[in-house]
C-alpha cells in the first residue's frame, strides 16, 4: 500500500530520518513503536507531505509522492495533539471538513455517537479538555471513510472508555479492509491491535515484521518483555548506530548502572545520575 | 480554484471575527469624517489622509497579518492534512488576509467621501490615487508579513521583525537617504536617488501619491527628482509598476519558503 524508501530528514544538524526503508501492508494495522524522538512523528508527516523529505521517497498506492496531494483524500490523520482553529467549535470544523471535501454524502459517524459529544460540539475549542479534543480528531478522522487511517498515538489523553471505544473502531475498520498505521508507547495495546510492527530507532528501521515473529524471534511471550530486549540488545552490542547519539530523551530500560562506565551512549548529566559520587 | 474560493471564505469569516478589522475601517471612518469636519475641504482632507495612510496602513497590514499567521498555524496545519494543495492554501491565505484589510480601508475612507463629495474634478483622480495607493501598501505588507511568518519559526521573533521592517521603510530609511544626500551633496545624485526611491515601498507610494497632487514644494527631493526625470504621466506608471513588483516578489519568495515548510 504504501513503500518508503531511504527516507532522510534532518532538522537543522538533528538527523531525524537516517535512510529509511519500510512496507505498509494493506488492510493491516502496522504499529510503529520506538523509543522518544526515534523520528515516528516525522515519518507519520513526511507520508503525509506535512514535512518535505531531504532524500528518498515514498509510493502510495502506485503514487508517487512528491508534491501530490489529491491522496489525501484518501488517509484519515489523527495527530498526536489535535490541533484545531482555536476560536471555531467542533461543528464548525467539521462542517468546514465536509464543505472542503466535497460534502460527500456517505459519512462515518459511529465515533460521533459512540463518544456522545453533544454539546461539547457548539463550545469553542480552545475551552475543551485535552481529551475531548482527542475525541473530535478520532471523529473526523474516520468521518470521510479514507482507505487508510494515520493515527498518531491515538489513544493518549482518552479516558478507559474512549480509549476502549476507539480500538474497537479501529478493529472493525481493520476487519473491513482498511489499512492503519499507528504509534504507541502503550505495548500492551500495540499488542491487542497491531499485524505488523515496525521498530524504529535513530531514525532507520530496525526491525519490521509481524507481531508474532517479533516475539518468537526475541523468544518473549509478551510483546512488551520483546521490545524491551530488542532495545537492550542495540544498546549493549558495540558498534550499532544507535551507539552515536541516542536521543537525550529517551529513557531506556536499561538493565544497571554497571555497564555506564565509559560507555559511549551515556551523556554527562546521566553519568553523574548513576554514579552519585 | 473551488478550493481556493473555500480557504478564503473560512478564513474570511474568521477574520471578520476578530475586532480588529472593524477597529481599522472605523479608524479611518473617525480621521476621514474628523479631516472634513474639521479641515475644511476635501483637498485637505485628501492631504492629510494621504500621510496617514503612508503610516497606517503599512504598520496595520504587516503587524497584523503577521500576528494572524502565527495564530492560524492550526488551521493551516488542519488544512494541509486534507486533500488541500499548499499553492491553493497559500493562495488563499493571502487573498483571505489582504482582501478584508483592503476593503476596511475603503470602507473607512469611501464613505465618508461618498456622502461629502469632492470639491473639484481633479480631487476623484488624487481619491484614486489615494485608493490605489492605500490598497497597493496593503498587499505589499501583507506579503511581507507572509514572508516573515514562513521564515521565522519564533512568533515573538517574527513579530519583532515586523515592526523593525516597518520602522525601517517608514523612518530609518528616509534618515538614511538624507543623511547620504547631505554626505554627497556635491555630486549629482538624481539617479542614485531614484533608484534608492525604487527600493522603498513606501517612498514610492508616496511619490505616486504627490506626482498627483499640485503641491510640488511638498514633493520633497526624491519626488522633484523623479517628477523632473519622468515627468508626472511616466512617473505615475513607473511608480505604480515598481509597487507591483513589490507585490510579487516577497509573496513569490514566501510561496517558495511555504512550499518547502515543514509543519
Amino acid at each position: 500500500m504504501i513503500d518508503i524508501k531511504g527516507l532522510e530528514k534532518s532538522f537543522g544538524r538533528l538527523r531525524v530520518l537516517r535512510g529509511l526503508d519500510l512496507r505498509i501492508e494493506r488492510g493491516a494495522v502496522t504499529a510503529i513503536v520506538g523509543p522518544n524522538a526515534s523520528g515516528k512523528t516525522t515519518l507519520i508527516k513526511t507520508i503525509l507531505g506535512l514535512t518535505k523529505p531531504d532524500a528518498g521517497g515514498i509510493v502510495f498506492d502506485e503514487q508517487r509522492l512528491n508534491g501530490a496531494w489529491n491522496y489525501r483524500e484518501r488517509i484519515g490523520y489523527m495527530p498526536q495533539a489535535a490541533q484545531f482553529p482555536e476560536n471555531l467549535c467542533a461543528r464548525e470544523v467539521i462542517a468546514m471538513l465536509k464543505d472542503l471535501r466535497g460534502r460527500p454524502a456517505d459519512l462515518d459517524e459511529d465515533l460521533l455517537d459512540a463518544f456522545d459529544l453533544g454539546p461539547e460540539l457548539d463550545k469553542p475549542l480552545r475551552t475543551l479538555s485535552g481529551g475531548t479534543r482527542q475525541k473530535i480528531s478520532a471523529v473526523v478522522a474516520f468521518l470521510f471513510r479514507p482507505d487508510v487511517l494515520i493515527l498518531d498515538e491515538p489513544t493518549a489523553g482518552l479516558d478507559p472508555v474512549a480509549s476502549s471505544l476507539l480500538k474497537d473502531k479501529i478493529l472493525r475498520e481493520r476487519d473491513a479492509g482498511k489499512t492503519f498505521i499507528l504509534t504507541s508507547h502503550i505495548m500492551s495495546e500495540v499488542e491487542e491491535l497491531s499485524d505488523n510492527i515496525a521498530f524504529l530507532l535513530n531514525g532507520k528501521v530496525h526491525f519490521a515484521g509481524s507481531t508474532d515473529a517479533i516475539k518468537t524471534t526475541t523468544g518473549q511471550p509478551r510483546l512488551e518483555r520483546a521490545i524491551a530486549q530488542l532495545l537492550t540488545a542495540e544498546l549493549t552490542t558495540p558498534g550499532t548506530p544507535s551507539s552515536n547519539g541516542f536521543s537525550k530523551e529517551a529513557p531506556l530500560p536499561f538493565s544497571g548502572g554497571d555497564t555506564g562506565m565509559g560507555d559511549p551512549t551515556f551523556e554527562k548529566g546521566t553519568k553523574n545520575m548513576v554514579l552519585p559520587d | 480554484m473551488q478550493t481556493t474560493a473555500k480557504v478564503i471564505k473560512y478564513e474570511l469569516s474568521d477574520v471578520l471575527r476578530s475586532t480588529w478589522i472593524i477597529v481599522y475601517a472605523v479608524f479611518f471612518l473617525v480621521v476621514t469624517e474628523a479631516l472634513f469636519r474639521f479641515g475644511g475641504g476635501s483637498a485637505r482632507a485628501l492631504l492629510s489622509l494621504s500621510n496617514l495612510v503612508l503610516i497606517i496602513i503599512p504598520l496595520v497590514s504587516i503587524v497584523f497579518g503577521t500576528m494572524y499567521l502565527y495564530n492560524a498555524r492550526a488551521f493551516i496545519e488542519l488544512l494541509l492534512s486534507q486533500p488541500v494543495d499548499r499553492k491553493t492554501l497559500f493562495g488563499g491565505l493571502y487573498a483571505g488576509l489582504a482582501l478584508p484589510l483592503s476593503a476596511g480601508f475603503l470602507v473607512g475612507v469611501g464613505l465618508p467621501f461618498a456622502w461629502h463629495g469632492v470639491e473639484a474634478a481633479s480631487h476623484t483622480t488624487t481619491l484614486l490615487t489615494l485608493v490605489l495607493a492605500g490598497v497597493l501598501l496593503t498587499f505589499i505588507f501583507v506579503a511581507l508579513a507572509f514572508l516573515i511568518a514562513v521564515t521565522f519559526e519564533d512568533k515573538v521573533r517574527g513579530l519583532g521583525v515586523a515592526i523593525l521592517l516597518w520602522l525601517f521603510f517608514s523612518v530609518i530609511y528616509d534618515g538614511g537617504v538624507l543623511l547620504l544626500t547631505n554626505a554627497f551633496a556635491d555630486y549629482p545624485l538624481e539617479q542614485p536617488m531614484i533608484v534608492l526611491m525604487l527600493l522603498n515601498p513606501i517612498d514610492l507610494a508616496r511619490v505616486l501619491l504627490l506626482l498627483t497632487f499640485d503641491v510640488s514644494a511638498l514633493m520633497g527631493y526624491t519626488g522633484a527628482v523623479f517628477e523632473q526625470f519622468f515627468g508626472s504621466l511616466l512617473g505615475v506608471g513607473i511608480s505604480t509598476a515598481a509597487l507591483a513588483v513589490w507585490v510579487g516578489v516577497p509573496l513569490w519568495l514566501g510561496w517558495r519558503f511555504f512550499k518547502k515548510k515543514d509543519f
